[in-house]
């Protein structure tokens, strides 16, 4: 191809880096702001934890998991979302672009918008809640009687790739939907805050049209409930059986074609609309 | 007159109207200008509540977003509480399934018109960031006073498309225990105003701080989350452990989403109803002092570039 570029231009991952470094230095410049923000967003994962000790403060089981196996059920859902949240979530952004117009620069240039709009930024305040939920994961590893084995390991490496991955998909599926919801952001938080909200909570808990939204449609329970299960020997509610943990990968590919798709669609819809 | 102004919907336009008119009818006798002073001040505000709430109802899309997504999570969070209920036993610090599903409904329902966690406005923080705030000062209408009003009006509007389906919802499909009688209610009405001011004026002192910080995300991120914690937004203040009921009572943030919910639900009824009003309007007074100290101060610090 006649796009021959120079050695100096350096890997494909110079851009990125000059982007985060960038970004780094940006996020600094008000640094009361940026020591505010991180505590906020510190304060944010702590609170989702109290609401759940507030609760087992008042009661010793939750469908079916004692306070420990739930450190172990927050720690994965918590932190496959707020990796999610660091790599994706700033697709969120995608609403404002596309009412200031400036969204038309992202088709202009020769890589895919998608791609673009991802490594657009990276927001270090979300460190602070990949701390809180990696916190509440060491605690719930070891306060749990697990009897450790490379299925145990296995388990949790895909938990966490694939929860990942399903959180991400799910960013990526709002983000699509924005390109026809002006000004009705709020209504993808349904599926990924609620979706994350969901995650971390035991899905025997759920009558049955939740358990199999979250199990099969927006498929969350894969994120951390299932591996939970795994991890801990403990049998599903019905309608999600334990075993389904292991097919975690294929959830995530399902979110990801359908998020591929929607964006798609979200793309060739847009028409422009800033001058 | 009235009708002529209703027609404006800039807030500018609106306020320069009625300051126009309110120099119209300074002359001569010194009582009768206090009086239309007054006057023309009720009508600018009225104005400003009317220009929110027409504002607030044109963004149907948006209030329909909103409105499944509280259903979404009232889902969740009822479930959530069901099964703390059911665990305990069939009663949780005196709520019955029953009791707890009015609570989690009246919440979703409440949270859009309340505005939980919000700093008073985003508009108002990104204008003092980039300096717009100054062109709100030489308005002859008071800061606090007039976003007050606007965002009164917007909670109007917000009360009943986002509130009544959420409830309905909830009626419809886990069954609520709400009181037969309208008392209640009206009550409740009081409180929900009351909540609405205190919500406001807490995030506007917030957004105040914009002053020092320039940039108050952060600090809002932070207030956000410890605001609707203490509120009872995700467990009713009524779970929390001892230490942590005293501390959230020592806020003015279960004023702005436990009380009315306890109000219209009947959970707190009598002399113990009004008690709770009261130290409703007893923490809008000293939001609202909070925040004129602070605007106060704050102007002295203002430095706005450009022109």
């Amino acid at each position: 191809m006649a796009r021959a570029q120079p050695r100096a231009a350096g890997d494909w991952s110079t851009p990125y880096r000059a982007v985060i470094g960038s970004r780094i230095r940006a996020q600094r410049s008000y640094r009361a702001s940026f020591a505010l923000d991180l505590f906020g967003s510190l304060l944010i994962g702590l609170a989702e934890f109290a609401e759940v000790w507030v609760i087992f403060h008042n009661v010793r089981v939750l469908g079916g998991l004692d306070f420990n196996a739930i450190l172990l059920l927050f720690g994965l859902s918590n932190l496959a979302f707020s990796m999610a949240d660091l790599l994706v979530g700033h697709v969120d952004n995608l609403p404002t672009y596309v009412r200031m117009g400036t969204i038309d620069a992202f088709y202009l240039r020769p890589q895919p918008v998608l791609a673009q709009l991802v490594t657009s930024e990276l927001s270090l305040r979300r460190l602070a809640r990949i701390g809180v939920a990696l916190v509440a994961l060491s605690a719930g590893l070891t306060q749990n009687h697990i009897a450790w084995g490379p299925q145990v390991v296995a388990m949790l490496v895909l938990a966490l790739v694939f929860g990942t991955a399903i959180f991400a998909g799910l960013f990526v599926c709002a983000a699509s939907l924005q390109f026809f919801l002006i000004n009705g952001s709020e209504l993808t938080n349904s599926f990924t805050y609620g979706g994350s909200y969901a995650a971390s909570q035991p899905a025997s808990i759920f009558p049955t049209p939740l358990k199999m939204i979250f199990g099969y449609l927006v498929p969350v329970v894969f994120t951390a409930y299932l591996p939970t299960l795994v991890i801990l020997r403990l049998p599903g509610p019905s309608g999600l059986p334990s075993w389904l943990a292991w097919l975690t990968p294929f959830a995530a590919l399902w979110v990801w074609f359908v998020a591929l798709r929607l964006w798609r669609w979200g793309t060739r819809h847009y028409q422009g609309g800033g001058g | 007159m009235a009708t002529a102004t209703a027609g404006l919907t800039s807030f500018m336009e609106v306020i320069h109207a009625e300051s126009n008119r309110s120099a119209q009818l300074r002359p001569p006798y010194p009582e009768g200008y206090v009086l239309a002073f007054v006057r023309a001040q009720m009508r600018t505000y009225g104005q400003l509540a009317r220009a929110g709430f027409r504002r607030q109802s044109s963004y149907r899309l948006a209030m329909v977003a909103g409105v499944v997504t509280n259903i979404v999570f009232g889902f969740i969070r009822a479930a959530i509480l069901f099964a703390a209920v059911q665990s305990a036993g069939g009663t949780l610090a005196g709520y019955t399934r029953d009791t707890i599903s009015t609570y989690v409904w009246l919440s979703q329902a409440l949270i859009g018109a309340v505005n939980i966690g919000g700093s008073g406005s985003t508009e108002l923080s990104d204008r003092i960031r980039n300096g717009d705030i100054a062109v709100d000062f030489t308005r002859p209408v008071d800061v606090q006073g007039s976003y007050l009003a606007t965002d009164l009006g917007r909670a109007a509007f917000t009360l009943l498309p986002r509130g009544l389906p959420t409830v309905l919802v909830g009626a419809l499909t886990v069954g609520l225990a709400l009181p037969s009688r309208p008392w209640p209610y009206l009550l409740g009405l009081v409180s929900v105003v009351l909540a609405v001011s205190i919500s406001f004026l807490c995030g506007y002192a917030v957004s105040i701080l914009g002053f020092w910080l320039v940039e108050t995300r952060g600090l809002r991120s932070l207030y956000m989350v410890t605001s609707s914690f203490l509120a009872g937004l995700f467990v009713p203040v009524g779970l929390f452990p001892g230490w942590l009921s005293t501390l959230a009572h020592a806020t003015p943030f279960p004023s702005i989403l436990q009380v009315p919910i306890d109000i219209i639900s009947g959970h707190v009824v009598g002399t113990e109803a009004v008690k709770t009003v009261a130290v409703q309007c007893l923490w809008v007074v000293l939001t609202c002092l909070i925040g004129r100290a602070l605007t106060r101060d704050g102007l002295r610090k203002l430095e706005v570039q450009g022109g």
